[in-house]
């Protein structure tokens, strides 16, 4: 009886992970698109744009960070996967969203403080440990991305 | 203070340089938002608790390296950089580091 449940619960859970997490996905995905298409004229650059630099009239420190998950499903089908070795396109993609959410919430910080384009980004990721001893419980990978905006004159400003 | 994480600060002068300053916290996060961070996990997706958490957190880290880099006598702190570490369950040290300067 203990088993059935068990095994219920577990098909309970691959399901909800599989279904949930694909439309939660999709949803993000498409959402992600819209706010990069808004966010691309505050240009953001992992080097420090020398000329920019020159010409700015003010700067900070900006930052965005996301910490995401990987649902119930991708977390088994990853976990099959490491019996055979290869690519886990599952983790790909969150740790993709991830990134993108966190360099867009950056960029958003940016915008809102009035600035006009961020120079030496840098984006860092860091697993965050499970909170049981036995390695159940949540886990987490929090991604964060930083630089330094900068406000330009109308001519140093790049085009949209 | 200022704070960028390149090498100046735009439109100003280095006059002095107090070396390296650094902020550190370690935060552990409260059952009740794990609780809801478990259930995101059968889901996946952002763990906005978390997120909230470890920002606050870092928030912390500067402010302390902020500190430290006044009591040296700066006024800013230029290549700030950052790093997260897990370092026991459910816990997480923020650390933030860079170059203390005066600048005028």
């Amino acid at each position: 009886m203990g088993v059935l449940i068990q095994l219920g619960l577990f098909v309970v859970m691959l399901t909800l992970g599989f279904v949930v997490g694909r439309v939660r996905e999709s949803r993000h995905l498409s959402e992600l698109e819209v706010r990069e298409t808004r966010m691309r004229h505050v240009a953001a650059l992992p080097v420090p744009h020398a000329a920019w630099v020159r010409d700015a009239q003010a700067s900070e420190l900006v930052s965005g960070s996301v910490v995401v998950s990987i649902d119930y499903y991708k977390r088994f089908v990853a976990g099959l996967r490491g019996l055979v070795g290869g690519r886990i396109a599952g983790f790909e993609s969150v740790l993709d969203r991830g990134r993108r959410e966190a360099v867009l919430r950056m960029q958003e910080q940016a915008l809102q403080r009035g600035f006009h384009v961020v120079v030496n980004v840098r984006v860092d990721s860091a697993r965050l440990a499970s909170t049981m001893s036995n390695g159940k419980g949540t886990s987490g990978v929090e991604v964060l991305a930083y630089g330094t905006a900068l406000r330009l004159p109308a001519h140093a400003r790049p085009s949209a | 203070m200022y704070l960028t994480n390149t090498e100046t600060i735009p439109g100003k002068e280095i006059t002095a340089c107090y070396g390296l300053v650094t902020g550190n916290t370690v935060r552990a996060k409260h059952i009740g938002r794990d609780i809801a961070a478990g259930l995101k996990n059968i889901v996946g997706g952002e763990l906005t608790g978390y997120t909230e958490l470890l920002n606050e957190s870092r928030q912390d880290a500067v402010e302390r390296m902020k500190a430290e880099a006044a009591g040296l006598g700066a006024n800013a702190v230029v290549n700030v950089r950052f790093a997260t570490s897990s370092v026991a369950q459910g816990a997480a040290e923020l650390f933030a580091y860079g170059t203390a300067v005066r600048v005028e």
